[in-house]
């Protein structure tokens, strides 16, 4: 009945149920279910302090950097390969931006620290060393035939250590006021930007859905009724407004205000009640996010990425070039680190070395309990997002709960599990493979 | 007679030291049907994935309309029109019947973003001409039954102005009235002047379809004769012998 890929959206053959008639994606809704149930028994152990806005606000630039990568590893899952190194990328990757712009622009090209160029340049340094590292990956599982697990295997336990050499085993910092705006706390749209923001995406999911609605009906194609669409563009404005709604409600403390209240556009303290807003890591997400969905959905790499995964032979006789496209998307998924690691290290305002370390489980983990089936075609990158975000609740609640960290791993370990055993019965319901 | 559509010379491939294709030629003209038998790792298949780009030869020619080209993969055999169903379908069982059509030469939007709602349509202009039954086109192929995911297979062949058409076993999963709708989508396609090779096992099914059959053992051509020139006990004595029990 419906299917976790990406081009299939929900058709019921018989009688259409509630959920039916929207076309909503009952996996899609499951996690939903499941987040808000973990919410909910988190807040009620907690006297209601994991549902507050100042937790919530935690939660996401926490989720942040792992839900980067998730979505890189969506790709590589769907064909049917695995990064074991994305960990270690990210390693070596905040390892080169951080020595950029802490040592070599300031002391050997001479650039004053503080200059505009030198967080640009970092983050540049390091896209270009993730992209080079992914390729790499990606030529020597494409075209040299070794299998995608033994090559990362080796990266998870090369690039963390490449990553030592170039800083000595030091810890970097502090890192550049720009480039730490992309961490989190340290960067954040305030209340009326998060609001314009806001408005502007209600505006264009309306659009995007009534505009799809318009193409449907051009063609000829059958479409829900209007009654669903509308009730669907209201859930989707609602739920846009209601969270930018709790991250506007996270106000400054007072003594933060106090320290320097021009930072918040007050002449003094007095009065002055500014709020965090949307973090600029949360906005990278959404922005990187929206574009890989794009990406698997309207483009033709991506179309490939998932045929390929269904089927390589096929693919191949269709005469797509799966090698090339093994690189692709490793480079992509080596990019995507390099992003995460801007986010990672400037959350930390250092780079050290054990930045990212078993990060390559939370990431495997968060697209697998997202949907992504590790026999490949499957996957969608909501799902991933939606599996890290799950999985940092669990970690962060039973921190707040005062659970052992011992038995914080077992738990997070067997909800895994048992995530991949229920969408394995759910498929063997709905007669999918 | 006419130019040949079709000409593969002196063809040879060898997959470490077994010899699948030994010296083979075979011609197909504009508007026939010639039939590949032979037993099960006869080199049929083999042959036929080197016209279509899976395989590259080793030595040998191929000419299509008198010009010697180079097929070095299924893209460059697509770009000289040569079309083929293999046994295996080929198709992505997790995308649906648009994506599996088109797939390689999607239909995009003028900013280069694939066209669903294009292919959807053209998709099901073409399979309400192939198999008007069809009405699952938005359900994973995998959803399907072999005689619609067959259809599949032969639409994304068709589609795209086929001038050789290569069906590798395209009956072999599909029930008597199916069977019958590929008979005849056969006949259809020889009336507008395409070359097709069909491989098969069922020798009677050949002799009703096929204009000329080629018989192959161990890699090597045994003979190729008119069918009616010949009775399905010669076919069969070519297949099992390997001698051409008119030429002895």
């Amino acid at each position: 009945m419906t299917d976790q890929s990406d081009f299939a959206p929900t058709r019921p053959a018989l009688k259409r149920s509630f959920f039916q008639t929207l076309e909503l994606d009952t996996r899609l809704l499951g996690m939903i279910g499941a987040f808000i149930f973990v919410a909910v028994v988190f807040n009620i152990l907690t006297d209601g302090r994991f549902l507050t806005p100042r937790n919530i606000f935690n939660l996401t630039i926490q989720t942040a950097s792992v839900a980067i990568m998730a979505t890189g590893m969506v790709f590589v899952i769907v064909t049917r390969h695995i990064d074991l190194s994305v960990g270690a990328i990210l390693a070596a990757c905040s390892a080169l931006m951080a020595m950029v712009q802490v040592r070599w622009l300031p002391g050997i090209v001479g650039l004053e620290i503080g200059h505009w160029a030198i967080p640009w340049i970092a983050i540049a340094s390091g896209l270009v060393l993730g992209t080079l590292i992914g390729a790499l990956n990606g030529w020597l599982i494409g075209y040299q035939m070794v299998p995608a697990f033994i090559v990362t295997l080796g990266g998870f336990l090369i690039w963390r250590n490449v990553g030592w050499y170039m800083t000595a085993g030091q810890t970097i910092g502090p890192l550049d006021q720009t480039f730490m705006s992309f961490g989190g706390i340290n960067g954040t749209l305030g209340g009326p930007l998060s609001w314009a923001l806001g408005v502007t995406a209600i505006v264009f999911t309306t659009v995007m859905i009534f505009r799809a609605r318009r193409t449907k009906l051009s063609h000829g194609f059958p479409v829900k009724p209007m009654w669903a669409e509308v009730m669907l563009a209201l859930i989707a404005c609602a739920a846009i407004a209601g969270f930018i709604a709790i991250l506007t409600n996270y106000a400054v403390p007072e003594r933060v205000v106090a320290r320097d209240p021009t930072q918040f556009g007050c002449e003094v303290a007095e009065g002055c009640t500014p709020v965090y807003g949307l973090p600029i890591s949360v906005l990278l997400l959404i922005a990187i996010a929206a574009a890989m969905t794009v990406i698997a959905r309207r483009t033709r790499f991506g179309r490939y990425i998932f045929a390929t995964g269904g089927n390589p032979d096929a693919a191949e006789l269709s005469g797509i070039n799966t090698r090339l496209l093994t690189v692709k998307i490793f480079a992509l998924m080596g990019a995507l680190c390099a992003l995460a690691a801007v986010v990672a290290s400037s959350r930390l305002a250092n780079h050290s070395n054990d930045l990212g370390t078993l990060d390559e489980l939370r990431v495997i983990a968060a697209a697998v309990i997202g949907g992504t089936a590790l026999s490949g075609g499957i996957g969608t990158i909501y799902g991933a997002i939606l599996g890290a975000l799950i999985m940092q609740s669990l970690q962060s609640g039973m921190a707040m709960v005062g659970i052992d960290a011992p038995l914080q791993n077992i738990v997070v370990g067997a909800v895994l599990v048992f995530a991949v055993w229920i969408d394995i019965q759910y498929r063997k319901r709905t007669g999918l493979k | 007679m006419t130019q040949p559509l079709v000409e593969m010379r002196n063809i040879s491939i060898s997959f470490g030291g077994v010899q699948a294709v030994d010296d083979v030629s075979i011609t197909l003209y504009p508007g026939e049907v010639v039939g590949l038998l032979g037993h099960n790792g006869a080199g049929k298949s083999t042959l036929i994935k080197i016209l279509s780009g899976a395989y590259r030869m080793d030595s040998g020619e191929i000419f299509v309309n008198g010009r010697r080209v180079a097929i070095n993969s299924p893209r460059d055999a697509r770009n000289h029109n040569i079309e083929t169903i293999y046994q295996t379908l080929a198709l992505a069982d997790n995308l649906d019947a648009a994506s599996n059509l088109f797939l390689g030469r999607e239909l995009t939007t003028p900013l280069g973003f694939v066209d669903d709602g294009k292919m959807e349509a053209e998709t099901r202009k073409i399979m309400a001409r192939l198999n008007p039954n069809f009405r699952k086109l938005n359900e994973p192929v995998s959803a399907l039954s072999g005689g619609q995911r067959q259809s599949v297979a032969i639409a994304r062949a068709v589609y795209f102005n086929a001038r050789i058409l290569i069906m590798d076993e395209p009956t072999a999963a599909l029930g008597v009235h199916e069977t019958a709708m590929v008979a005849e989508l056969i006949q259809e396609l020889k009336k507008q002047g395409l070359g097709i090779f069909l491989i098969s096992h069922d020798t009677r099914e050949m002799m009703a379809l096929c204009d000329r059959v080629a018989v192959m053992k161990n890699g090597q051509m045994v003979g190729t004769e008119r069918v009616e020139d010949v009775t399905e006990d010669d076919i069969l004595s070519m297949i099992i012998m390997g001698k051409n029990p008119r030429a002895a």
